[in-house]
């Protein structure tokens, strides 16, 4: 490549640059949604906006949680709560992978120097009812980013095609500045007049949650979050869509997918507990991804997620 | 003669798929031209993670014209069955053709089919080949509803011939066939014209494209070689990884590093595997230690620095999973010199089966049952009980969980690491052999013990619950497991009895076998809900009743009555052995003895003798090739049927002892001289089981049976000289019967 990228100096760089790189391509540079997921891919604008026949450009930020990765802020890379940046065009446009390279550019990645390969990996969510394929995206040898093309969501056959890239922003930013512990990476700029580090911010919350998520939560109260979830998800879908009150027609597919993150994310915690087992898991994971479905379903019915 | 150019280019096609994607394009291609009417002298297709190319070289221009003719119905016919005709030919009555015949008037279709341009053809088959294109997963993208492994981006498709290299006109869900293509993603140098294969491969290898897997195979594993040898090591051979490599670069790269020393100790499996697995290297041994020391990683890219932070990067990403390794070796062997109680422990809640309980529960009988075989194969019972113990604990290891294809491997290190004896540790790396078809079969006592328990354990629990496999389903892979156990009896040249009913024993305590391998095991799965409650035998309903009241357990209580229901079912060892027979028909078909004579020979009794059966179906399957041997079946047969046509006419057997005295003629006395020779030598061979000698001693009847029936009539009108000739022919069934019945030999 031949205008020589520089490497930024933070974590927070790595991300304004990702945010400008996409913008210029055309993406609505969204917000993470304020709701606790365990992956970029459950924000509504993924999930939901992957169907339908609408055209949709996005790209955000969206923070994480897998209780069960907690270290207690000790594992050089393993975090329970952590970024993912996101990306999702539909259709997905034919020059994807171009676009793709570009922003590793964008944020100091020396494509004549580094080795950067596209390695099968298929992608299921077997909570979200969804599955696509594509590839791993490796930098030597590391993986920086999963690469897919959906092909079904809430069971659902996505139509047109949706790309979607999700970088894990904090083993990508360690790699691209040389940091071998995820506390140890700069948040903000070394040189500010207050340097924070990625521990300074998250070092302590990693400790809290980490016990919270393996010791502390009340599971009695998480299985009884569980089920109003449920509950309240298929309470939402089964309303007339006729509301009395204004005179629309409103289907409410996203406060009920927004029932359908919550129980995800209960399952999560419950499964860190350690209180379901091997064989309930399957059941659960079904019951969640019968939500997911029922939600796409809905959506469908609306606006945003119809064929035309 | 024009040639054909195709290139197929499109995004990372996964190097798995990649083979057989070759095979399917050249297929499809080259039979859809010649159905179409064209011939070529030689197609090849290539690959490389971003096209799928096909070559044809010496295609005909055109296709030859075709005239079809079909004979219709009589001008006379009713008006339906001539609409008919029409119908199915296409065409209307007056482009039908009248001809005289002797019964009159008939009607004619011709068709005739002008030769096709080769371009027009072309166009038709790819077009047709890429919608119908077999990948194992295939995907759409954007708005198209094409599929293909991944984005299909271009194709490439020209005719050269004399005048030049003209673009076959095609056009598949927006992609319009072209004369260009584009070579490295990241070396080449945009997009480019090509006027033929020669001209394509080289342009290709300008833009750093080496179009010929086997072209990149070769040189990252001489590029391999040579960096390992400069430093005076060695490359270990792995042609799967090869294979995959090649197909996951287009210009190979080989870059060498060297392990970090922490990692040093780590069985030579795990460095191997983990660097395969995660990280598609090669390892790197040295000779002089023998462990692996380094790793050659393949890059896509010849990088400005010469790979310098490309290697940086892969090693550091090799240290942070050798870390996570180090850390479940560390870990386990701490569980290991415990005694790996933890272990033990754990498999009590991994469920094998819902019906057949937990790993826990499979390896208390895996073990009952090794002890019980351990005598058969030579091993020490209680060796093999040990092993059975220990041979599947390493499931809860970390690093087996980690890498499930270390299971066994890791097993022994653990082992051993507790202290076991080697033939011990060994069982738990050699029992899951043979893993399939090409895997060798353990031949060390104690681990042929435990393998074999384990298939057999498997085997009767499925059919216990019941759940064999049927059609093609076999999900729990019982083919595979029978197959093994197989292989283990005959490659150890076992002598088993595996389901023979024997008499109920009369001992207080069961003594080692009192019960054949598969009651013994199939016995052990009857209470499925509590598998381990009884340990105790029975066979036939009366048994059953002596056995529980000798356990002092209530005959009518609601368990027993279970079991009781679930024996009654029938008797599903019959129908296991049945099933290992099947399997042991196609494995012998495949070594070429005849599904006939195997079936002959398991007209024998003892058929759960593997081996025995083996020995008599080699011995008849190498007699039958013989001139004598062949003929001899034609005696032998003859023989038996006169025999057996005039048993059932006269309802009688005749087995009372032919007499020389009544013989009539030298024919006859001769025959009666050979029997006796025979016999003499069949009957000590039979009892050594030399079927080969008992078998060339049957054939050597084959001349004195021909003489014997040209010169003699069997049905003779004196009844003494009948009935004793039909003993004669008696004889010769009795004595030709030993090996197998030949009666099921066809021909």
């Amino acid at each position: 490549m031949s205008d020589a990228p520089t490497t930024p100096r933070s974590f927070q760089e790595i991300i304004l640059r990702l945010q400008s790189y996409w913008a210029a391509q055309g993406c609505a540079v969204l917000q993470p949604y304020d709701m606790e997921v365990g992956a970029g891919t459950f924000h509504p604008a993924t999930t939901l906006r992957s169907l339908g026949a609408k055209p949709w450009a996005a790209a955000y930020v969206q923070p994480s949680r897998r209780p069960t990765d907690g270290r207690y802020g000790e594992n050089p890379n393993r975090l329970q709560h952590y970024y993912q940046y996101q990306v999702i065009i539909k259709p997905s446009p034919a020059n994807l992978q171009e676009l793709y390279l570009g922003s590793l550019a964008a944020i100091g990645i020396d494509l004549g120097v580094h080795d950067i390969r596209f390695v099968e990996d298929d992608w299921e969510s077997p909570t979200l009812g969804a599955w696509g394929l594509g590839w791993e995206v490796w930098c030597d040898g590391m993986e920086v980013s999963q690469f897919t093309y959906f092909q079904q969501v809430g069971g659902h056959d996505c139509k047109p095609v949706s790309g979607e890239l999700t970088y894990g922003l904090e083993r990508l930013a360690m790699y691209v500045m040389g940091v071998d512990h995820v506390m140890d990476m700069p948040f903000n700029d070394p040189d500010s007049p207050i340097p924070l580090t990625y521990g300074d911010i998250f070092r302590q919350t990693e400790e809290e949650y980490s016990r919270h998520n393996f010791d502390g939560a009340t599971t009695e109260m998480l299985f009884q979050h569980f089920k109003d979830a449920e509950a309240e998800c298929e309470r939402l879908l089964a309303f007339d869509p006729q509301d009395p009150k204004s005179g629309k027609r409103i289907i409410m597919a996203h406060p009920a997918y927004d029932q359908t993150i919550k129980a995800s994310h209960l399952f999560n915690l419950l499964d860190a507990r350690g209180v379901i087992s091997v064989t309930e898991r399957q059941a659960y994971i079904g019951r969640v991804r019968a939500l997911a479905k029922k939600c796409a379903d809905a959506f469908r019915l609306t606006e945003a997620g119809a064929d035309q | 003669m024009p040639d054909l150019l195709i290139e197929l280019f499109s995004e990372e096609i996964p190097a798995r798929m990649q083979g057989k994607a070759r095979d399917d394009l050249r297929k499809l291609v080259t039979d859809g031209l010649v159905e179409a009417g064209l011939t070529y002298a030689s197609a090849g297709a290539f690959s490389t993670p971003r096209r799928l190319v096909l070559s044809v070289e010496g295609l005909t221009a055109e296709s030859r014209p075709v005239r079809e003719e079909r004979k219709g119905p009589s001008t006379n016919a009713p008006a339906q069955a001539i609409e008919g005709f029409l119908r199915s030919t296409g065409l209307t009555l007056d482009q039908l053709e009248r001809r005289a015949d002797k019964k009159g008037e008939t009607f004619y279709a011709v068709v005739e089919k002008p030769g096709r341009q080769a371009a027009e053809i072309v166009a038709e088959v790819l077009e047709a080949t890429i919608r119908a294109f077999p990948w194992p997963k295939s995907m759409r993208w954007g708005s198209g509803s094409l599929r293909w492994v991944r984005p299909l981006q271009s194709i490439l498709c020209l005719l050269t011939d004399e005048t030049g290299a003209h673009v076959v006109p095609l056009e598949v869900d927006g992609i319009k066939a072209g004369n260009t293509t584009e070579g490295h993603r990241f070396m080449g140098n945009g997009r480019f014209v090509v006027t033929g294969f020669d001209d394509y491969v080289v342009k290709l290898k300008r833009a750093k494209v080496v179009l010929d897997t086997a072209e990149r195979e070769a040189a990252i594993w001489q590029g391999a070689q040579n960096l390992a040898f400069a430093s005076g090591m060695e490359v270990v051979p792995d042609p799967g990884l090869l294979a995959e490599v090649a197909g996951l670069v287009e210009w190979p790269v080989p870059l060498m590093g060297r392990i970090a020393d922490q990692f040093l100790g780590l069985p030579p499996e795990v460095l191997q595997t983990s660097m395969k697995e995660h990280q598609k290297f090669f390892s790197v041994r040295n000779p002089k230690t023998g462990r692996i020391e380094g790793f050659v990683t393949v890059a896509n890219i010849e990088a400005a620095d010469g790979g310098e932070v490309i290697l940086k990067g892969n090693q550091k990403v090799l240290a942070a999973r050798l870390s996570d390794a180090k850390f479940f070796w560390e870990n386990d062997l701490r569980v290991a010199k415990a005694g790996m109680g933890e272990w033990v422990e754990g498999l009590k809640s991994v469920t094998f089966h819902n019906k057949l309980g937990s790993q826990a529960e499979r390896i208390e009988r895996i073990a009952a049952l090794a002890r019980e075989i351990a005598p058969l194969v030579g091993a020490d019972a209680g060796d093999a009980e040990r092993a059975a113990r220990l041979a599947k604990l390493d499931l809860r290891s970390s690093m087996v969980g980690e890498f499930p294809e270390l299971q066994g491997v890791m097993g022994r290190y653990y082992a051993l690491e507790a202290g076991e004896k080697p033939a011990v540790a060994d069982a738990a790396r050699d029992h899951w052999r043979p893993k399939g078809e090409s895997d060798g079969v353990p031949t060390e006592p104690v681990s042929v013990a435990v393998a074999l328990a384990d298939k057999i354990d498997t085997l009767t629990g499925f059919w216990a619950v019941p759940d064999e496999p049927t059609g093609s389903k076999d999900p729990f892979a019982l083919r595979r497991a029978a197959l093994g156990a197989i292989r283990l009896i005959l490659a150890n040249d076992l002598r088993i009895q595996l389901a023979t009913d024997k008499p109920f024993p009369e001992s207080e305590v069961i003594q080692p076998g009192e019960f054949s391998p598969f009651e013994f095991a199939y016995l052990s799965h009857l209470d499925l809900e509590q598998p381990n409650r009884l340990r105790s035998y029975y066979w036939t309903e009366r048994d059953f009743m002596k056995v529980i009241s000798k356990a002092g357990m209530d005959p009518y209580n609601h368990y027993c009555k279970q079991t009781l229901k679930g024996f009654e079912k029938g008797n599903r060892v019959a129908d296991l052995l049945s099933f290992f027979h099947d399997r042991l028909k196609v494995y012998l078909k495949d070594q070429g003895v005849r599904h006939d004579v195997i079936d002959a020979c398991l007209a024998m009794p003892g058929n759960d003798d593997l081996t025995l059966l083996v020995k008599r179906a080699t011995a008849l399957s190498e007699t039958l090739k013989t001139e004598d041997g062949a003929n001899l079946l034609q005696g032998f047969k003859r023989a038996n049927n006169i025999l057996s046509q005039a048993e059932a006419k006269d309802g009688v057997e005749y087995s009372f002892g032919a007499d020389p005295k009544f013989a009539e003629t030298d024919e006859e006395r001769a025959l009666f001289t050979a029997l006796d020779k025979a016999e003499a030598a069949i009957t000590p061979a039979m009892q050594a089981e030399d079927f080969g000698t008992a078998m060339a001693a049957m054939a050597a009847l084959r001349a004195p049976i021909d003489a014997f029936f040209t010169a003699v009539q069997v049905n003779s009108d004196n009844p003494v000289i009948r009935r004793n000739r039909l003993n004669l022919l008696h004889r010769i069934r009795a004595v030709c019967s030993g090996v197998a019945d030949l009666t099921r030999i066809e021909g």
